[in-house]
């Protein structure tokens, strides 16, 4: 296999080239090991964090995240769920909202008095 | 009402934030921010997406929780965040006006940092022909009432503009259930991160059109669709190549525009290209005791490059209040050839470590970066590929600025 990627890990967009087959891949171009596995992540696997905004009771919204990363295929799975839900102010930073999703959690990255 | 406080930062966003928390770890504690939002943290409040943070702090945020991590700092430190509260006039001689529902307020600060931001331009900055109807949004309006409001904005969108707030609202859209038919980029290429066009784009099969712009808006009371039309080298439609496409939404990510109205009321000269301050290597304007930093110094890519930037501006500020002042001359920074420009403007000879940012005029592979004195090549700084949308830095040592009479980079060929 051979394989061309940029890298979305961070900003940087590094330019990455992947070689190999089955379990034996080679990675070059990456300019960190964070880039390294999201190469053979993505050429096996590929995952993203999803964000997005869940509804509360009161008619407001809070900013969410996945914890983790999560299969990519299952990314409108997901938003369905998040969509069907409804948490409960006040929320802080962090607080698990949706409690174990595709292996993570959905919680909140803003807070809401 | 009068008050005096050492150091006044215009704005609660990134830049005001990180400028606040340095000023006051440099040793002047007397700061206040002053912010027109209900909360400090600017536009990273509606950017909900992932991506901030990792060259700062080493890790992964969303907008949201990037400046919650520096409002944070600033609360621990009892700085004061004046909220709601709009200012609407910075004096050269650093008096600043505000105004918010207790009524107007004045303040004489020892000095001023401007953290103001930047805006999008509008609609009718862009000249597009056709009707009015609703449905148009810049895209950062329409990433507020999505995730602020809690309003979707459409169901089948055209973006014009890839830069990374519209390919981020293609994702944002797609993901709230809307089709996004298509992005239009007026350039030949995208001005957006690649990392953008992979996970917002690719990721969601979103033709991106390159060369390609919103010719007409059709529709009477709700947008009704665009024609499209592809453009030539000199971003001339071609005859022709016009095509309609049907949506209820148009939504516009053509450029940033710093917020200069109470620079340029304070007198304070501006850089026509960056659109922001003319500053030196502390970040000071042409006006003593006036700083610049973030968004409306420059438009960033990078959050955590404005982090940076008001760090050093706080810095200098507090510095400027002790009465640190440099009595060197200057020596100018100037742009040439391939690059759209380079900030600082202006360098003190006696300057420390300074880093030189920049933005390339055009996309290229394996060039090299040159800053000379005059003829006297100072620093070559090489580059597998560059990008208009990718600010580039570069760092020149105190040895090199000393002896300095003018500093030109270039974008050269890498042999």
């Amino acid at each position: 296999m051979k394989k061309e990627l940029v890298c979305i890990v961070c900003p940087m967009g590094c330019r990455i080239r992947v070689d190999g087959i089955g379990d034996a891949l080679t990675v070059t171009g990456q300019t960190c090991r964070r880039g390294e596995e999201y190469a053979i992540a993505e050429c096996t696997a590929p995952t993203r964090t999803v964000t997005s905004t869940l509804h509360l009771e009161d008619g407001r919204s809070v900013a969410v995240k996945t914890a983790a990363p999560i299969p990519k295929e299952k990314i409108f799975e997901l938003m369905a769920i998040i969509r069907a839900a409804t948490a409960k102010a006040p929320v802080r930073i962090g607080q698990v909202l949706i409690p174990g999703i595709f292996g993570t959690d959905i919680v909140a990255t803003a807070a809401v008095d | 009402m009068t008050e005096k406080h050492d150091i006044v930062i215009v704005g609660g966003g990134p830049a005001g934030l990180a400028a606040a928390v340095a000023a006051y770890d440099a040793g002047v504690t007397d700061v206040v921010i002053i912010d027109r939002e209900e909360a400090p943290g600017g536009v990273l409040r509606q950017c909900i997406h992932n991506g901030f943070g990792l060259h700062k702090l080493g890790r992964e945020l969303t907008g949201p929780e990037y400046a919650a991590v520096y409002a944070a700092e600033a609360v621990k430190r009892g700085i004061r965040i004046l909220r709601e509260t709009m200012v609407t006039a910075v004096s050269p001689d650093r008096e600043v006006t505000a105004c918010s529902r207790e009524g107007i307020l004045k303040i004489e600060a020892g000095a001023v940092i401007l953290a103001m931001g930047c805006r999008e331009r509008s609609r009718g900055a862009l000249n597009i022909g056709g009707t009015r109807p609703a449905g148009i949004f810049s895209a950062g309006t329409a990433q507020r009432l999505i995730n602020c409001e809690g309003y979707m904005v459409g169901k089948k969108a055209v973006i014009l503009g890839s830069g990374d707030i519209g390919l981020i609202m293609a994702r944002r859209l797609t993901l709230e259930g809307a089709k996004v038919e298509a992005v239009c980029e007026l350039m030949s290429y995208s001005g957006g991160l690649t990392r953008n066009i992979v996970q917002c784009l690719e990721d969601f099969d979103i033709p991106l059109y390159l060369s390609t712009t919103v010719k007409e808006i059709h529709g009477r009371d709700r947008l009704t669709g665009v024609t499209v039309v592809a453009v030539d080298e000199s971003r001339r439609p071609v005859p022709g190549t016009e095509r309609y496409i049907e949506c209820d939404t148009l939504l516009l990510s053509c450029g940033l525009i710093p917020e200069n109205e109470l620079s340029l009321a304070a007198g304070i000269p501006l850089d026509t290209i960056t659109g922001g301050a003319l500053v030196d290597e502390r970040r000071e304007t042409e006006i003593p005791g006036i700083f610049a930093c973030g968004n409306v110094l420059q438009v960033h890519d990078l959050v955590d490059y404005v982090s940076d930037e008001a760090e050093l501006a706080g810095r200098s500020a507090a510095a400027f209040v002790r009465g640190e002042i440099s009595q060197e001359k200057t020596v100018t920074v100037s742009a040439e050839k391939g690059i759209r420009y380079c900030l600082p403007q202006r360098v003190h000879t006696d300057a420390g470590k300074t880093e030189l940012y920049m933005r390339v005029a055009a996309p290229a592979e394996r060039v090299k970066i040159v800053a000379r004195d005059g003829e006297r090549v100072l620093l070559e700084a090489n580059r597998r590929r560059v990008a208009p949308g990718e600010m580039e830095k570069i760092t020149l040592t105190p040895e090199m600025i000393s002896g300095a009479e003018e500093i030109r980079v270039s974008l050269e060929a890498w042999k």
